[in-house]
């Protein structure tokens, strides 16, 4: 219904005029002059039946930057609406998830990518590169495996997720991931850390025979576990995750490379690192410009990542990705001290990244703005969603 | 599964899920018309499921304190002050004079307050919003007739509009399907039930539903939502909101006779001179197969706080896959071609 409700026009309104002057200025302090008195007029141009084409009773809040009627200039208090709201309360519910969850991401991605590069070092005869990415895999999918469980309301039920695989549901899917994924790269790290004096041992000789072929078993199920995480927050009715889902894969599975590129140039000499260098460039290169293409091509709520926190933990990530890109390009290779810092910013731009994401579905909750005018607008320009059959 | 396991228009949600002999599917129909505000519902639904206070705060939000829906609040009775004349019926009272209207003062002052409150007030029991600037006192209530003083001419034109909020119990439920450990589940009666020894608080349902009904529960831990009573369902009995609703603003039934119903309201409505009248939820052919409980509203959804055309997020669900296995693959790509350049060197 597109129907527009229009306010009786009045002859004899001067009364009203001046008592609904009288409401606004009632609980007037200094300093809201301006606010209250734009307020007012608001409301008796309404009363003129002038509305200039809004429709009145309308409870949302005025647009933009007002100005006082003394025509002072004053600054928003709150951002314009151009859409109904229930009180400018929030549709969704924002998500329960805390930072805990960008720190899975970020670690989950990581260890992918480092037993990705863990088992091409092993295949190519760089043991330091292997030994290092190995090890690291293990340690960050143990600690992000402890983020992941952390943030659970009911930690102690964690394995209620192996009760069921549902196909429906990108958290089972990925639960069963990483199942899959985890026992390799743990035998891998196991034979890595394996003490010398028990190497020679039964034990110590079978754990050394499984570290390939589990580092294998695990760099084949890696590519799933960096980019299933993406597919997780995009089938969510959080708008800036949904609307994002043609990028933000990408922009974890680089983000993946570019951190796993970083921790191999820290880890190995430099001899050994040219792998990992090339990882680095390849990711930080496809994150920059995944997340600006993702950035440019969302309408509304491209708005929800250059706001607040979001635009914050982004802009970091862009500043760090491209200096560790570009020192992974030009410096890592004569210079173990400036591969290890073009590494490390190469891991902290990977983590704000996505800190930055997570925070940017969490303002596009906060806002009913973000929800309501894109659906609004479907409407008017095609109708509401309608499935025949 | 069928072809509209996923999306689309479903026949038979209950066999779709794998109960072969099922009751017929209910719902609700949530005729806003009607609606008086008392919250009986509100309170009874409460009573009945044991469900835990959101805070006894004022919001300043009209007569509503509750906000909006959530893990402890399974239904949420909205309030809307608005200048506008209920349909083409002339206003209660007309000889009546009244002051004018606070509508737009306290709609400013939620909207302020909101912006100083974490999550804008997603939150249930939400600290009141306070009034900026602070009201001053008016004096003493006067004995006179509400706006004596000002006169018939000051009279605005005024409507309240009273809708009860609730799960909508989807054909596609966002919740359900992104549920990792199958504690939330469709039961019988075509409903969507959270299990509650099964659930890990995982909180995936919470951003998986549209209508940002389901929510976890502050120091439980769980996610909670409206179960249409599932247990009074079992022994025959209807929902203890449809039960407590006064004005039958609530009704309860199969959802194919609620929606001829609901139908014949609306028309009803229209030929009584209330055009603004129509039906959400209603339509199978929608984003997310049709509501199990449905309203009928007299404004634009987003009034009530409700989304204009919600759809499912698992809609997306094979472009989503697509695209991550794109991804997927151009990572295997980058690292297996790293290390072949290796050789090369």
């Amino acid at each position: 219904m597109t129907r527009r409700w229009r306010l009786r026009e009045r002859a004899s309104d001067a009364g009203a005029r001046d008592r609904l002057a009288a409401v606004f200025t009632r609980v007037r302090r200094p300093g809201d002059a301006g606010r209250d008195r734009a307020a007012g007029d608001r409301h008796l141009r309404a009363v003129d039946g002038e509305e200039d084409g809004r429709q009145p009773g309308r409870l949302d809040r005025p647009r933009g930057e007002r100005r006082g009627a003394d025509g002072s200039r004053e600054a928003s208090m709150v951002p314009r609406a151009d859409f109904r709201s229930y009180y400018g309360r929030p549709v969704l519910k924002t998500p329960v998830w805390k930072d805990d969850i960008a720190y899975y991401f970020f670690l989950g991605g990581l260890s992918a990518g480092s037993s990705m590069l863990a088992a091409g070092a092993d295949l190519t005869g760089r043991p330091a590169l292997r030994r290092g990415t190995r090890i690291a895999s293990l340690g960050s999918l143990a600690l992000g495996s402890f983020y992941l469980v952390h943030d659970l309301g009911r930690p102690e039920r964690f394995h209620h997720m192996l009760r069921v695989a549902k196909p429906t549901s990108p958290m089972s899917v990925g639960t069963w991931i990483l199942v899959g994924y985890g026992p390799g790269i743990g035998l891998a790290a196991a034979s890595e850390l394996m003490p010398r004096r028990l190497r020679a041992t039964r034990l110590g000789r079978l754990l050394g025979a499984l570290a390939r072929p589990g580092n294998l078993a695990s760099a084949a199920l890696a590519p799933a576990v960096a980019s299933y995480t993406a597919a997780l927050l995009s089938q969510t009715a959080v708008p800036a995750w949904n609307e994002a889902h043609e990028e933000l894969p990408f922009v974890f599975t680089a983000s993946a490379a570019a951190s796993a590129g970083g921790l191999g140039m820290i880890v190995a000499p430099l001899a050994e690192a040219g792998p990992a260098r090339r990882l680095a460039a390849y990711g930080s290169v496809v994150e920059l410009a995944a997340s600006r293409r993702m950035e440019g091509r969302l309408g509304l709520v491209a708005e929800a990542f250059a706001t607040g926190k979001a635009h914050r933990y982004l802009r970091l990530a862009t500043g760090l990705t491209a200096a560790g890109g570009l020192g992974a390009m030009l410096l890592a290779r004569h210079s173990r001290l400036a591969a290890a810092a073009s590494g490390a910013a190469l891991l902290a731009g990977s983590f704000y990244e996505r800190l930055g994401i997570l925070h940017a579905g969490v303002q596009s909750t906060e806002d009913p703005k973000y929800v309501v005018e894109p659906q609004r607008r479907r409407i008017e320009e095609s109708g509401p969603t309608r499935v025949d059959g | 599964m069928t072809e509209h396991s996923l999306f689309g228009p479903l026949e038979d949600v209950a066999a779709d899920a794998g109960h072969a002999e099922h009751p017929p599917r209910v719902g609700f129909f949530t005729d806003t018309s009607i609606c008086i505000g008392c919250k009986a519902c509100e309170v009874a639904c409460k009573e009945w499921n044991l469900v835990p206070d959101d805070g006894f705060t004022l919001l300043g939000m009209s007569y509503d304190n509750t906000g909006n829906l959530g893990a402890n609040t399974w239904r949420h009775v909205a309030f809307i002050e608005q200048e506008l004349p209920l349909g083409r019926r002339p206003p209660p009272f007309e000889g009546t004079p009244t002051g004018p209207s606070g509508t737009g003062e306290v709609a400013e002052a939620v909207a302020a307050g909101l912006e100083r409150v974490e999550h804008r007030g997603a939150e249930l029991g939400t600290e009141p919003v306070e009034p900026r600037p602070a009201p001053v006192d008016l004096g003493m209530p006067s004995f006179e007739l509400p706006g004596a003083r000002t006169g018939a001419e000051g009279r605005q034109e005024f409507r309240w509009l009273m809708a009860s909020d609730v799960c909508k119990h989807c054909t596609h439920a966002g919740c359900l399907d992104v549920c990792p450990t199958g504690a939330l589940f469709r039961t019988e009666f075509g409903t969507v039930v959270v299990q509650q020894d099964i659930c890990n608080g995982c909180g995936y349902c919470v951003s998986g539903c549209p209508y940002g009904v389901i929510d976890r529960r502050e120091g439980d831990g769980r996610a909670w939502k409206c179960t249409l009573c599932y247990d009074r369902l079992h022994d025959g009995l209807e929902p203890a909101c449809a039960k407590a609703c006064p004005t039958n603003s609530i009704q309860f039934g199969p959802l194919d006779e609620l929606r001829e119903h609901a139908q014949q309201r609306v028309e009803q409505l229209h030929a009584d001179g209330v055009p603004e009248a129509r039906l959400y939820g209603e339509d199978p052919h929608d984003g997310v197969g049709g509501n199990g409980a449905f309203f009928l509203l007299l404004d634009e959804p987003e009034v009530y706080g409700l989304p204009p055309d919600p759809v499912v997020p698992t809609r997306d669900l094979p472009r989503i896959w697509r695209y991550a296995g794109a991804a997927a693959l151009a990572f295997v790509t980058a690292a297996v071609s790293v290390f072949v350049e290796g050789r090369k060197r």
